[in-house]
């Protein structure tokens, strides 16, 4: 075990996080946040770096970037296949951190940045060594989909002690007594996922989705915001006045099935078009 | 030579977190945690039911056929030499392999749940042909995931499984084995655990699943145990099994944890050598990571991606290994060793000459270990070998690796 009372490399104590600055930004304007998943380095990782810079000036308020790996089993087709190109390009994560690096430090891309990552990586890198790297990089939180409440709390410490969030999921399958453990060790935002399954684009939301988030949103003053199965702008208005901010996967990185073979340009710039029609979608609600 | 222990290892295990000492735990979504806590308790309550333990040893009697035979293979011994071999011979139940034993005990708890559907996960088909079986004993709709690779290796068994009434989804993400086999069920699990339940077929995955099939096979050892004490008036000096999930070695070694004058040897595959990629010996060349739901030891590189790897086995072409294992291997309790493909292949055409028993292509690989062990034992030693299946199913591979394919 060690010791909770790590000095932190780069944590500035009084320096609010840049997820905690911008719900307080947004809640205080009324609005909702778009936050728009990647995956680390599909097609590689300079277009990336573009697709980013792209998003963040077309709309997105935060970005959710996946960490390829080679077994993610709460993903599906969409997600998956995407993972399987980025690791073909032989991407590693040290390279995904020095991107993220460089968006901070010469693109200036000043938006919040979490990794969404399995707990094979981090465990691999060492959950100290992971974490002082995401500080150093400029990331800001971290969601670890496959690290359930019961073996989080070293991750949970340990990020706290550094300034970094460490955001939660909630899913239709969790108890409510359950939902409250969950909520306790989380910070940023709370993630919940509107559907009990695997990600990828649904049709339908399930009806009670709207009850959940409203019981949520009364036992937290953490933000809550909804993943899993948004398609487009018709989910994201049917959805944008329930929750604190929309997560938008597998219709997004759909459209880059293919892009290696593709002028950079038309790509970032047909992602930028779709960004902005679904943050078009959140602002109209 | 047998390790010294290290620490003594307990039978007590796991803790209420899934713990095998660092070992076990649940690594998995939290869309899946709920259905495991419904499904620990279940099995809890299953176990303490006198009625489900006598339906169980019902079934492991009328329909399965245990207890299996415990038998000396004595032409085996001569040609080798040193120790009596004596062969568990899980390969004669029904089925074909030690999976029924977990298979049907699983079904059982299914049923008890009130579920309709039935998933699996299979490498060289013989849990699917196994929870194909039980589904169709008990009427459950049943659904089996194999890699396009295996299902190629494995033709027989994917048409048996087909005939009982199963649905055979072939996987062709990954390398199209047992691994991708494995998350693809899980993904299905992810979105159907309210009427489906997941019949693991290995001591792997997320707790409460290790120690599940762990109590399920432990029938083997039991068994080997009783005869090896009303035959011989003993214990066996050793007891070898093959690993890849684990499950037919946990079933064997666990009643034999607190002999400490029992070795216990595991063989892992080799493949075709010790290069990353070539082969599935997560024990011996691994180290501890995280793979499907479970911390133990694991294939993969220095950054978290699971390896390759490889085996003339479809059902030991595994990145991991349960995680009771790597407790007992970092205990000092169970020695893990490796045979490569060539050797497992050996021993199959000499357990054939010898003895007129065709092994599956994974037990080979503990005959083969087998064969190492006897002479170093001794004369007047007992060694016993989990023979876990018989071998019909890897006719059609191996007549095409020797030349001969029977078309
Ligand atoms: C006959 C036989 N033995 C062994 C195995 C390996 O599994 P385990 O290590 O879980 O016993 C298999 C798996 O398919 C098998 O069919």
């Amino acid at each position: 075990m060690r010791s909770p009372t790590v000095n932190p490399p780069h944590s500035s104590e009084n320096v609010m996080n840049r997820i905690d600055a911008l719900f307080t930004r947004l809640r205080s304007q009324g609005r909702r946040a778009l936050m728009p998943f990647l995956t680390a380095g599909d097609p590689e990782l300079e277009a990336t770096a573009a697709l980013i810079g792209e998003m963040v000036t077309r709309g997105a308020d935060m970005v959710e970037l996946g960490i390829p790996y080679s077994d993610p089993i709460a993903d599906g087709p969409v997600i998956a296949e995407s993972y399987t190109r980025a690791l073909r390009t032989g991407i590693k994560l040290a390279s995904i951190f020095a991107m993220v690096e460089r968006l901070r430090s010469s693109e200036r891309v000043e938006a919040p940045i979490v990794t969404m990552v399995s707990y094979a990586i981090v465990h691999r890198h060492g959950v100290t060594a992971y974490l002082d790297r995401a500080v150093s990089s400029g990331v800001d939180g971290l969601i670890v989909p496959d690290l359930p409440v019961e073996e989080a709390a070293d991750l949970c410490r340990l990020a706290t002690a550094r300034n970094l969030s460490l955001i939660q999921l909630v899913t239709p399958t969790t108890p409510r007594d359950r939902a409250l453990k969950i909520i306790a060790s989380t910070t940023g935002f709370l993630y919940y996922v509107s559907v009990a399954g695997i990600t990828g684009e649904r049709r339908e939301l399930p009806p009670e989705l709207a009850d959940n988030v409203a019981w949520l949103r009364s036992q937290t003053k953490l933000p809550v915001c909804i993943g899993f199965g948004i398609s487009g702008p018709d989910q994201i208005r049917q959805l944008a006045p329930v929750a604190d901010g929309l997560i938008v996967g597998s219709a997004l990185v759909r459209r880059l099935r293919g892009a290696a073979e593709r002028p950079r340009a038309e790509v970032v710039g047909e992602i930028g078009g779709f960004v902005e029609e679904l943050a078009r979608a959140l602002t109209l609600t | 030579m047998p390790a010294p222990a290290t620490s003594p290892a307990s039978t007590a295990l796991p803790d209420a977190l899934g713990r095998f000492g660092a070992f076990g735990g649940r690594f998995v979504p939290e869309t899946l945690m709920d259905a495991l806590n419904v499904l620990a308790g279940a099995y809890a309550e299953a176990q303490a039911d006198p009625a489900f333990r006598a339906k169980l040893q019902d079934y492991y009697a009328n329909y399965v056929g245990r207890p299996s035979p415990l038998y000396f293979a004595e032409r085996l011994s001569k040609l080798v030499g040193g120790a009596d071999i004596y062969l568990k011979r899980e390969d004669l139940n029904h089925t074909g392999a030690h999976k029924i034993n977990n298979a049907i005990g699983q079904v059982l708890i299914a049923q008890r749940m009130g579920k309709t559907r039935v998933i699996a996960e299979t490498g060289a088909g013989q849990h699917g042909v196994a929870t194909a079986t039980a589904c169709a004993l008990t009427g459950l709709e049943c659904t089996i995931y194999m890699g396009e690779e295996d299902i190629r290796r494995q033709k027989l068994n994917v048409f048996n499984m087909r005939t009982m009434g199963a649905t055979v989804v072939p996987v062709t993400t990954g390398s199209r084995t047992l691994r991708d086999a494995t998350n693809e069920a899980m993904r299905d699990w992810m979105g159907s655990s309210e009427q489906t339940h997941y019949t693991i077929g290995s001591v792997v995955g997320p707790h409460p699943f290790p120690m599940i099939v762990r109590d399920f096979q432990s029938i083997i050892g039991q068994e080997t145990r009783e005869q090896s004490l009303a035959r011989l008036g003993r214990l066996p000096d050793a007891v070898v099994a093959c690993v890849g999930g684990g499950s037919n070695a946990a079933g064997m070694f666990y009643p034999f944890i607190n002999d400490d004058e029992v070795a216990l040897i595991g063989a892992e595959a080799g493949g075709r050598g010790p290069n990353s990629g070539d082969h599935a010996s997560s024990l011996t060349q691994g180290r501890p990571g995280v793979l499907h739901g479970s911390f133990s030891y694991v294939l993969q590189d220095d950054d978290g991606q699971t390896d390759d790897v490889h085996s003339i086995s479809a059902g030991l072409d595994y990145p991991g290994v349960g995680p009771e294992h790597s407790y007992w291997k970092d205990c000092g309790r169970v020695r893990y060793e490796s045979i490569t493909d060539a050797e497992a292949l050996d021993a199959y055409h000499v357990l054939a000459r010898r003895e007129g028993i065709l092994p599956a292509l994974e037990s080979s690989h503990a005959v083969a270990q087998a064969m190492k062990e006897a002479p170093a034992l001794g004369a007047g030693k007992v060694l016993v070998v989990c023979l876990s299946g018989r071998g019909d199913k890897d006719a059609y591979e191996i007549a095409r690796l020797r030349g001969e394919p029977m078309g």
